[in-house]
Order: C-alpha cells, then structure tokens, then sequence
C-alpha cells in the first residue's frame, strides 16, 4: 500500500515534467519557425536581400543599438549614482520619477515628438512667428531621423540601467566605498575607481534590456521611416512577399538578441557573486549645496521630463483639444478590444506561470530548471519575430488542412488558426509568459520550504497545498505578475498588428493608424491611455524596490 | 506490545550520501524521546525520516504498529498523522494565530475545533494571543503557537526539531519542562531533536546520544549519566575525565586515587588496562586527607566552585566543591574519592 501511493507521486511528478516540456516546445514554436528558415528556399529573394538592403539593415540596427547604449550609460548610471549616494532638492521625488519614462512606450514618445517638434509642430511654429522666419531660413534638427531615434528610444528605455544600477549602488557595501574614502580618494574617484566597477555587471545586465528593446522596437523606426531589423521583417513579407525571406532576416536578428542573453545572463551570474561584505550598515547620503546640488537636479530632472512629463502633457494637451473628434462608440470598442486581450493573456500566463513554478518547486531537478531557462527566453524575442514565427506554421496547417478537406470532401475549412485572436493570443503567451513566470517565481522562493513540510506533515496533497498555503501567501506576486502582462499586452504593437483578425483594432494599433495617416494628435487620446496603463507597473516597480532595500524591515513572506 | 514508533535498522542517504546508518530504537506510547548530539551528526535527519521526508536505504519505520518506510516505498508525509515543530517555527504569516492552530484540523466539526483549539491555547497559555498573525508575535510565543499547530489535530508521534534553540539560553530548561507537562498531559508521544543535554535531561523520557550517524545509547537520562555505554556517551553527557587504571578483579580497579570498587562486575580480566570515568561529584574535597591535587584552575558557579586539579602524576581530575572553599590556583589541596559503581571503558 505505502509502495503504491509512492509510485503514484512519483508518477505525478513525471507527467508535469512530461507537459511542462510539451509546453516547452510548443512555445518554441516560433524560434524553430525561425530556425528551419535558415535552410529553406526564399526563391531568391534572400540572395536580393543579402546584395541589397541587409547591410543597411545591420548596419542602421548597429548605429542605433551604438547610439542608445551611449545615451542610455549616461541618463540612467549617473542619475542613479546622485540619488543615491547624495541629497538634493527633490531627491526623494526624483528617485521613483526617473523611472517614469518606462510607463512610456517608445512609439508613442516618438508620435508625440515628431508632432511638436515638426514643420507644422507649436514649437518651430513659434520661432517662424518670434523671429519671423519661413521654413528654410533657420536650422532645426530633424525629429525623423536615425539620431531622433536613438534619442527617443534613449528617453524611455533608460530606466532599464537606472533601476539596475541603483540596485548595484544600495547593495554595495557602504564599508567598502567608506574604506575608499580613507584611503585618500575623492567622492569622484570612489564613484569611477570602485563603485561603478563593482556596480558593472549590473549596468551591463541592465544595458543588454535596452539593447533588446531597442531591436524589438518597431512603432519608433517604422514611423522614422529606419532600415533595421523589424522594419526590414515587415518590408520582406509584406513588400516583397517572401515569408521565408522573413524569417530568415528574423534568425539573423535572433543572432544579435542571442549574444545579448548571453551577456546579460553572464552579468547577472557575476552581479551575484561581487559582493564582498554581507554587512550593510546605513546609507550616509552626502547632502549637496550650492551649484553642485543645482546640477545634481538638472541632471536628474532632465530625463523625467524629456522622457515623461513633456510628451505626456503634450499628449493630454492633445487629447482635450480633440475631444471632440473622439468617436465615443469607436473609442469605447477600442478601449474593450485592449482590455479583453489583455485581461485574456494575464490570465493565460498567470495560470501557465503558476503552474509551472510550483513544479519546479516541487521537482527542482534538472529537466525542469532546463525548461523553465528555456521559458524564459521568450520576453527576449522581438514580437516581430515572433509574430512571424507563429504566422509561417499556422498558415501552413490552415492550408493544408484546407486543401486535404477540400480534396477529399470538397469542404473549405478557411483559416481556423491564422488571422484569430488565438493567434494573437499564442503570440503573447510566447512573450509575456516568462513575465508572469519570474515574477512568480521570486515570490514562490521567498516562501520558506519549511512551510511546505508543516503542510505536508498537516496531511496536505499538493493541490491542497498550493490552495491553502502558497496561494493565500503569493496573493501579492499574483496581482503584481497580472498587471505587470496586462500592461504589456496593452503596450504591444507589432505581433498585434501582424496577427489581429481582419479590422480588429487596439488602443496600440489605433495610435499606430492614426500617428502614420499624419493624424497625430487625434491619436492622443487612445496614447493616453496606454500611457496611463504604463504607470501602473511603474508604481509596483517603485514600492517593490522600497521594500527590498537592505535593512529595509519587510515582515510578511510575500 | 506495538510500540508507538519502532525504528528496526534505519540508514537515510542524502545526495547518495550515507548520513544515518543502522539505528534502531522504540518509543512507548505516550513517552518522549530525544536525539541529542553535536551538529551534523545525523538526528535531524533521523527525524525528517521518521516524518517521511526522506526515504529510508536500510531497515524499517513502524508508527503505531503501521509500517510507514521501508527501501523503496514511503508512504507520503501528508498520510503518516506525523506532527511537525520545526526550528524557524514556519507559522504561516497569513494566517491568524487560531487559523494557524486549526489548519491541520480538516474535516473538523466547527464546534470540536474551536475547543480543540481553545484547549491548546490554555495548555500552552495563548489563550490571548488568537486574534494575532504571527509576525507580532515574540519567538517564544511562535513557539507555542507552533506546538499547539502541531499537536492540534492529534497526530501519532509529535517530532520536534531544536525546538529551543531560537529562545534564550536561560529560559530554556524551565520552557522544556513545561511543555514536557504539556505534552504528557495531551498524551502526546514526542520525540525532539536537541544539541543541549540539559534540555534534553528536562524533557525527555528516553534519550538517544547521536555521533557521526550511529545511535550510540538509547536509554534514559540517569543511565546515560551513570552508566554511558561507551567513553563517547560518557564524554559528551555530563562532565568528567578519564583516569588510567588496571584491573585488579572484577569488582576493583587500582588508579593514582587508590583502589576503587564497585558493586556491579565489570566485564574485565584482572590485569586489563582500562580507562575509569571520574565525575566531578565523585571527587570530594577533604581538608583531612593525605592524597592531595594541585589546583590548575576553578570556575565559581555560586554554590560551588568547579576544581581542575593536576595529580602529583600530572593526570587531570575535576571536583566540584562547596563555594566557601575558596583555594587559590596553585595550591595544594585535599581530596578524597567516593564512588559506589564504576564506569570503566578498554584503554584505545
């Protein structure tokens, strides 16, 4: 009898490893998509590609990659540094603001620029009209451009170094700075000589996000009218008509994100291992005066306001101005299409990431931490890619099953896979699971296992358990997992518009219409939202961190 | 007669690693055992066994007559009615503190829960604390709440695992004596897990000494401290030195402190040379006596001093001594030895 019930938990055990692999694969689907292209046959229109149009496709991708990771090292590493390790007027502020740009998609920052600062923009307007010039007589840069890009993508996609890097600087041992400064080193020499060396896999792990974000974007170099990467993958398929040709591009762009999970996962390895003291004592922020403090808030004041509270006042400005052309009926729909989609794709990843975190609790081997790795992997991939990746396969099973119906009982089966909202919905699966997964995760691993052995020992199964002990106690991890997909999916652009039904129009895709049609401050109001939605995350990010402070007293386990 | 726990032959592996190998004990209902030995020496492990939490290699569990483990087949922890104290206390943070009480009480009538919980909280004079979630809570009340979650649902052995350690040194004894009372008076049979002999001495009915993963006495605490099996047991429980002797028959033995005898046979041969256990309280200081130590070194413990005295042959002694004998370090004093039974182990 006690033989039985053993085999029977083993055996249980088995068939979560055995679906969560399945699991695994299938949402491989798009990288092995993306990988079976690179040995299949475009008719040509990959060798056109390679003699023409890839070159410049790497080498725009390159500069911009080049250009934000610049830009992105200075708004995010030392705004970080004077926060803090110094005070200053709205320092406290400043702290959780500079992380404000992250509510900001890049695409819409990019509409909402181009509308100021363009030809016809409130701002060049007012020099013709101050100065009394006409368009030509004076130079003023081109929002449109590569260097605009790097600058918008810049503006929101810091926050990525800021957060990582300020982490670095709070965990780093204050001894071991205190210990600089005895030994005769100035507050810059500390700052260059000792603190950001040790804070540097955390910067680099922070750079290669940003780096990631900059080639899944898509809104920001389309509307730019840039050759890199994604906009090459839609120019392929939908310009040229080659999938494959597509996809092929996608597996070169693959390349570029792989060498940026690698270094990323490498940081974040030795960013666990640099820290010499375990003893945090106090942070002593240095209080700043005079210009030096001026400056400290320039700096820091600067990227909150060009990254968020320019584009997003502008934006309301906009949003009230065409109140009235706001269709409510078509706005409401829009405003339903979002919402259902993301309240569907939470839901998924939630239930799939709690699944599979409780058993990789339950079974930590290695089979299961390899799977949950490889899981993980998707919020690395660009929606571009993915949405060409689940695009090529489901094509294919809906023609064929169609012509097979059709062949043998004259029957058209139509598209049952592409062009559906479950389409869509895979894609985000690919994407977003490994949001809700980590978050999970983290939260599962702060319960002590001992909790799982009272449970155990009280007579509780493993559904049980997971009811009335771990769910009660990650009830925060939960809501955090859910809002932090809901919000992406609400922000997602590319797989979106690739995807979506026929006429299935989003608050994202809405914007992306209007803002190409050259209608862009009627794309204000669905931006604003989205905007809106965006903050949500910001706030989590911003009290989790509170919390997480060293020495910071956080009494509940979740 | 079943036994509330019978261990035949036990080995746990951990990683492939032997950890536990070959130990045997039993536990009368009712009664309370306890693993003492040093860190890493294997008893934690004897009890996450005993719970099920890690399978057997070697040998069998039975839990009230039912075998539990045995190579290859465990029945699951959440089947053996096993309470659990763990050391961190593990109370579930979202959870108030009667909630924590009732968990294990499943299927409970609403009614026999509530005063089963009520009856705990007054065993274990909680009865205030209910309404309260754990992290107000100081350790020691954790602790209770801890035990009474355990013993709520009235398990078949309750296995406890250091449950003192994380309270202060000095409270201890007087908790581990209570919550013995308690867990007599629920009838609860116990076994804990415990590196203090002192705790284990208040609390236990049975102990076992652990060394290296081997059980090495199973046997109550006045045996342990009398009659230690081996010069490990012997060493580790209670304090004394080892002095030289030979055999002369089996009720003598000749030492530096003279001829001593015993009533029980020792299990030597006349010439043997052997090691004899000399506890301080066999040592007595007498002003009058011829035999003298030297003083090494004294530790005041108010009502008495502890002596380290060095025999004119340079072997140690300890003595415990009246604290109005106050002799400076270095001097001579009297000593005489009263001992009614010898402890004697083979020379290594």
């Amino acid at each position: 009898m006690t033989g039985k019930t053993l085999h029977s938990q083993q055996g249980r055990g088995r068939s979560a490893l055995v679906s969560i692999i399945a699991l695994c694969l299938l949402l491989s689907l798009p990288i092995f998509t993306v990988l079976w292209s690179i040995g299949a046959d475009s008719d040509g229109v990959w060798q056109h590609l390679a003699d023409t149009l890839l070159w410049s496709y790497i080498g725009q991708s390159l500069t911009l990659m080049t250009g934000v990771g610049l830009l992105v090292l200075v708004l995010g590493v030392v705004p970080a540094w004077l926060v803090t390790m110094t005070r200053f007027p709205g320092s406290r502020v400043l702290e959780w603001a500079l992380i404000l740009p992250l509510a900001m998609p890049a695409y819409i920052i990019a509409y909402t620029y181009t509308g100021m600062l363009d030809v016809t923009g409130p701002v060049q307007g007012f020099i013709r009209e101050t100065f009394d010039l006409r368009f030509g007589d004076y130079w003023f840069p081109q929002v449109r451009s590569l260097g605009g890009a790097i600058v918008m993508l810049a503006l929101v996609l810091y926050p990525y170094v800021y957060l990582l890097s300020r982490m670095a600087f709070l965990e780093q041992s204050v001894c071991v700075l205190e210990v600089s400064r005895t030994l005769g080193a100035s507050p810059w020499r500390s700052f260059s000589r000792v603190a950001v060396p040790l804070a540097r896999p955390a910067i680099v792990a922070g750079l290669a996000l940003v780096l990631m974000e900059t080639l899944a974007d898509y809104g920001t170099v389309q509307y730019f009218g840039l050759s890199t990467f994604t906009t090459g993958i839609f120019r392929t398929w939908f310009g040229m008509g080659s999938s494959t040709a597509a996809a092929q591009l996608s597996a070169v762009l693959m390349l570029f994100i792989l060498v940026l999970i690698v270094t990323e996962q490498w940081s974040r390895n030795k960013a666990r291992f640099h820290h010499t003291s375990s003893k945090y004592s106090q942070l002593h922020p240095k209080r700043l005066a005079g210009w030096q403090s001026v400056a400290a808030m320039l700096f820091c004041v600067l990227p909150v306001l060009c990254g968020f509270l320019i584009p997003f006042l502008q934006l309301s400005w906009w949003a009230w101005d065409t109140r009235e052309l706001v269709n409510f009926g078509d706005f409401s729909n829009l405003l339903y299409n979002s919402l259902r989609l993301a309240l569907v794709a939470a839901l998924i990843t939630l239930v799939l990431g709690l699944g599979i975190s409780y058993a990789k609790r339950l079974q930590p081997g290695m089979p299961m931490r390899t799977a949950v790795r490889v899981l993980s992997l998707g919020y690395a991939i660009p929606g571009t890619v993915i949405a060409v990746g689940v695009l090529i396969p489901f094509t294919f099973f809906d023609n064929t099953l169609d012509g097979w119906m059709r062949g043998q009982f004259d029957f058209s089966t139509g598209l049952l896979l592409s062009g559906t909202l479950g389409a869509v919905m895979f894609a985000y699966t690919v994407r977003f699971l490994p949001v809700s997964m980590n978050t999970l995760d983290a939260g599962l691993g702060k319960i002590k296992p001992t909790m799982d052995d009272v449970g155990r020992s009280m007579g509780l199964g493993n559904w049980q358990m997971l009811r009335r002990v771990h769910i009660p106690m990650l009830r925060g991890s939960l809501l955090t997992a859910a809002l932090l997909v809901f919000v992406d999916v609400l922000k997602e652009l590319p797989a979106t518009l690739i995807l979506r039904p026929f006429n299935f129009n989003t608050l994202a895709i809405r914007t992306y219409e209007l803002a190409n049609q050259e209608r862009l401050t009627e794309a204000a109001a669905s931006a604003l939202m989205i905007v809106l939605a965006g903050i949500i995350p910001v706030i989590i990010i911003s009290l989790s961190i509170s919390a997480s402070r060293p020495g910071h007293d956080s009494r509940i386990a979740d | 007669m079943t036994h509330a726990l019978q261990i035949d032959t036990i080995s746990v592996a951990l990683q492939n690693t032997p950890i536990v190998h070959d130990i045997s004990l039993q536990l009368a209902q009712g009664d309370i055992g306890c693993l003492l030995g040093p860190s890493g020496c294997g008893k934690t492990t004897l009890l996450r066994a005993i719970a099920g939490f890690e399978p057997v290699t070697q040998g069998s569990i039975q839990i009230a007559g039912q075998l539990v483990s045995k190579p290859g087949s465990q029945m699951p922890v959440e089947k053996r009615q096993v309470g659990m104290v763990f050391q961190d206390y593990a109370l579930f943070p979202h959870l108030s503190v009667e909630d924590n009480i009732a968990f294990g009480l499943t299927g409970w009538k609403a009614a026999d829960k509530l005063a089963r919980v009520q009856e705990l909280a007054r065993m274990l004079h909680i009865e205030e604390l209910l309404g309260a979630y754990p992290h107000r809570l100081s350790g020691g009340q954790q602790q209770r709440v801890a035990i009474a979650r355990a013993m709520a649902p009235r398990p078949r052995i309750l296995l406890l695992d250091e449950p003192f350690a994380s309270l202060d040194v000095e409270l201890r004894e007087d908790i581990a004596r209570e919550i013995r009372e308690v867990l007599k008076q629920d009838g609860i049979t116990s076994i804990l897990v415990s590196h203090n002999q002192l705790e284990a001495f208040a609390m236990a009915d049975e102990i076992g000494v652990m060394r290296a993963g081997r059980l090495l006495q199973w046997s109550t605490a006045f045996e342990l401290y009398h009659e230690p099996r081996n010069a490990y047991v012997a060493d580790f429980v209670g304090e004394g030195v080892f002095l030289p002797g030979t055999v002369i028959d089996t009720l003598s033995v000749s030492t530096e402190l003279g001829v001593l005898t015993t009533h029980e046979p020792i299990a030597h041969k006349a010439g043997d040379l052997v090691s004899v256990l000399i506890r301080p309280d066999d040592v007595i200081h007498d002003d009058n006596s011829k035999e003298t130590a030297r003083v090494l070194k004294k530790v005041f413990r108010g009502a008495d001093f502890m002596y380290s005295l060095a025999l004119p042959s340079g072997a140690k002694v300890l003595s415990l001594v009246p604290s109005h004998h106050a002799h400076p370090v270095g001097s001579d004093i009297g000593i005489k030895v009263e001992m009614d039974h010898l402890v004697v182990f083979p020379v290594d």
